[in-house]
């Protein structure tokens, strides 16, 4: 039973759907504060919806870059050693059309960020929220608008001397290259918000006997290639109707009895003094660009180990080259200068020049 | 001690008696003795043949028909005779360490970071439907976190003030605190099986489709949420989820999948709380879409009246067509299959009798049908398909096959309840081109070689 109040209340929420679900789950959940909502409220749509007020110079935005983005996308946003290229593919026709033609050339190699991005909101919106790619969210705002602004100089969509702000960004968008160059015409959105519901564009139908088909082999693995994802026995189960196949031996070895793989159980990572080396490496995101043994966009560490064995003073070095970072000895490619305690300093360095044990 | 463990005759057949084993002389000398009470004789000479098989030791006992029988039943072996491990031993068990290869792994030379980058489920050894947590695919974007779920929260607001009543936060402890569902759905990243839209590139199963998990999922239906937070469904029809951690990834779902009761904000996966890899402690589940809408580490939902045009909706997760346009905003991962056995990078032990099996899905529904070739697609007959078969979930098929010694080229082809068939890869191509990266959902074909040897290939 319920008192005239109560049911009248009751009556109120089941026809207000959001107040019954309130009334349903007393004490779950509360009113988000302004304060905690612009915290996190960090999106900008496409039209511009959520874009801070603010600005920003081509100028600044290449000394941003230089100290921050480079060392990942090159000093003019070219580099492919870690991430797709950003820059490049791009013409002034294209700024014109708003869409990029080399799109249609299958002969060109890759496709960058300029070429594919439709709406400038999404490149402040990513550089915002989510780069520096080892420290994202650390830009001020009008960072971000100059780090912007020189990506897309880079790509001749503003000049050289453009500020870039809230008020002119929508401007910016009607030069973006490949701005008319996406279509929602398709059936793998699964609304009705997005235009029409289009049927599936791909139309199979399903013979069972007869069918025309030529089972011609087109593709296969060169036999060069085999070992490329590694031996495949040692990716296969042990027990059962098969085993991988050693693609370390030739094709076609047919073996002569069981099968022996050995199992691989994983080792315990032993212990070693390299432990706190390898736990800084991770804290502190070194093998974002450094391989252990190989040249990622920085040396591998092995390789730096190997490059200073003989010198006597190669731990105080490399201290310092972490510290502020450099350029010119191992490629182009700058490394940022990197402010870690003295203690950590002093753990990386001596474990580099001992010999950059991996384990 | 050695890893190397004794790997018995895979037939079960008698053969010759493995080398460093015990000859049929040294057998019924054994036995011999032991009934006459030897028995520090008897245990000497087991342990000296057990310790040469473990060690996999060469020692040169040549090899003799076994023909008293198996000697793996004729001679008991160690856990037969001896007092096993305690409880607890690990208080969160492993698999068998002979169980070892059976790993997540990356694809070489697909990322040069590992932080940004991809491990593939390794579906050739895997049952049923059920991806085991930690086997489970990952895909990060910069790198896993293991977040403390109490300080994690979710913030529930508008793009406008007219999109909701108010904006709300809630505690894991809140979100548990409601009423939970669970449900199985696979998971399956927009880009699986995309390296292989031209060409054959990867040689198993793992690699071309292992960007697939199916996991029982726990957690609250979104709607309930929106509810609390009074959203105006006429005028918010586009949901933005973003994650926490450094990416903080955004997709755009459509509010028609959240009122269909579908969505779900989940902590839950296969009885235990996420894997910190899989978005611990708070993901979203969006069953049938593709994966990176499932966003992980979950710390808001904005509902608002247009799409968001986020970064891995409008530079990444797009899909190039003939002609130059770019899809945006595909979503729905449409019906596919597999072989998962026999498969790629396989090799058959022998001739005779094999259970052809393999898992299909469709983000559209239910797998209706799933049809398997073994002469690479001229006649085909219907699999069995394993119960459960749910909606948005995979489901598991088999096909009884007696392999000749002949080549074979195995397919399979599913199809769902809204009529649509699997294509092939010609066909997928004639409309789409090969450029696309994303949403490659063709037939699967595996040659089988006289040699036994299994590999990927890709039909004229």
């Amino acid at each position: 039973m319920c008192s005239w109040r109560e049911c009248i209340a009751a009556l109120v929420g089941v026809m207000a759907l959001g107040s019954a679900a309130a009334q349903t789950y007393p004490g779950i959940g509360r009113p988000a504060t302004k304060a905690e909502v612009a915290a996190w409220d960090i999106d900008v749509r496409p039209d511009f919806k959520g874009l801070p007020k603010g600005s920003g110079s081509v100028g600044q935005g290449q000394e941003v870059w230089e100290a921050k983005c480079a060392s990942c996308h090159g000093v003019f946003g070219e580099s492919n050693e870690v991430f797709m290229p950003l820059v490049g593919g791009t013409t002034a026709e294209d700024i014109k059309t708003g869409r990029v033609a080399r799109l249609n050339d299958s002969t060109f190699p890759g496709r960058t960020t300029l070429m594919k991005v439709s709406t400038v909101s999404t490149l402040w919106d990513y550089i915002n929220r989510a780069m520096p790619w080892n420290a994202p969210k650390s830009l001020k705002t009008d960072e971000v608008y100059a780090v912007t602004a020189y990506l897309l100089s880079l790509g001749g969509i503003v000049p050289d001397d453009f500020t870039m702000s809230d008020a002119n960004i929508a401007d910016v968008q009607k030069r973006l290259p490949n701005r008319n160059g996406v279509t929602t015409a398709h059936a793998m959105w699964p609304g009705k918000s997005l235009g029409k519901a289009s049927p599936p564009d791909v139309k199979a139908t399903a013979c069972m006997h007869d069918c025309d088909t030529e089972p011609k082999v087109a593709s296969l693995l060169p036999d060069f290639a085999r070992n490329n994802n590694g031996n495949l026995a040692e990716q296969q189960r042990l027990v059962g109707p098969q085993r991988g196949v050693d693609t370390t031996r030739p094709p076609g070895a047919r073996r002569e009895g069981p099968i022996t793989v050995a199992a691989t159980p994983s080792q315990a990572p032993a212990a070693s003094g390299a432990a706190p080396a390898l736990a800084l490496l991770k804290k502190y995101s070194c093998t974002a660009c450094h391989g252990m043994e190989q040249k990622l966009v920085g040396p591998g560490f092995k390789q730096i180990a190997a490059k200073y064995a003989g010198r006597g003073d190669a731990q105080d070095h490399l201290a310092g080259k972490i510290k502020a970072g450099g350029q010119g000895v191992w490629g182009p490619i700058p490394m940022p200068a990197q402010p870690l305690p003295d203690a950590d300093l002093k753990t990386l360095a001596t474990w580099l020049a001992t010999g950059a044990a991996s384990r | 001690m050695s890893a190397t463990p004794d790997i018995p005759s895979p037939s079960g057949r008698l053969r010759k008696a493995p080398e460093s084993f015990l000859t049929p002389d040294g057998v019924r000398t054994v036995f011999a003795e032991a009934k006459q009470g030897r028995r520090d004789f008897v245990r000497g000479a087991f342990a000296a043949a057990l310790t040469g098989a473990v060690a996999g030791s060469a020692a040169a006992q040549a090899p003799v028909a076994a023909t008293e029988g198996d000697a793996n039943i004729l001679t008991l072996p160690e856990h037969s005779k001896g007092l096993g491990q305690a409880v607890v031993t690990d208080g969160y068990g492993k698999p068998s360490k002979y169980e070892a290869n059976v790993q997540r792994r990356q694809s070489p030379g697909l990322t040069q970071t590992t932080q940004a980058s991809v491990s593939f489920a390794p579906l050739q050894s895997l049952f049923g439907i059920v991806t085991p947590s930690g086997l489970h695919f990952e895909r990060h974007h910069q790198g896993w976190w293991d977040i403390d779920p109490s300080r994690h929260r979710l913030m529930v607001n508008g793009s406008g003030d007219k999109l909701l009543k108010r904006p709300m936060v809630f505690t894991m402890d809140e979100l548990m605190r409601l009423p939970s569902v669970s449900r199985f759905h696979f998971i399956e990243c927009g880009a699986n099986t995309g390296m292989e839209w031209g060409n054959v590139a990867v040689p198993t199963c793992q690699y071309t489709h292992g960007m697939l998990s199916c996991s029982e999922f726990t957690g609250v239906p979104l709607r309930v949420l929106f509810d609390l937070a009074g959203v105006d469904y006429k005028r918010a029809r586009y949901v933005l989820a973003e994650g926490a951690d450094g990416s903080s990834m955004t997709r755009t779902v459509p509010m028609e999948l959240v009122e269909s009761g579908e969505v779900l904000v989940a902590y839950g996966q296969n009885g235990e709380m996420l894997r910190p890899e899989q978005g611990y402690p708070l993901r979203l589940v969006v069953p049938g879409v593709q994966g990176v809408s499932w966003v992980k580490y979950l710390r808001r939902l904005e509902v608002g009246d247009q799409p968001y045009g986020t970064k891995d909706e409008t530079i990444h997760y797009i899909d190039l067509m003939p002609g130059g346009l770019h899809r945006q905003y595909t979503s729905t991962q449409e019906c596919k299959s597999v072989v998962t056995t026999p498969s790629g990078g396989q090799v058959l032990l022998d001739k005779g009798y094999y259970q052809i099996s393999g898992l299909a899905w469709s983000g559209r529904g239910k797998v209706k049908r799933v049809d398997v070739t073994t002469d690479g697609g001229r006649n085909w007959r219907t699999a069995r398909l394993q119960d459960p078969v749910m909606s948005k979930c995979l489901t598991r098929f088999t096909l009884d096959w007696q392999w000749d010694g002949k080549p074979a080229v195995l397919q399979s082809r599913a199809s769902d309840d809204t009529g649509y068939v699997q294509p092939s890869a010609r066909q997928l191509r004639a409309v789409r081109g090969t450029r696309s990266i994303y949403h490659n959902n063709a037939i699967q074909s595996w040659l089988v070689e006289e040699s036994g040897e299994v590999r990927n290939v890709q039909l004229a």
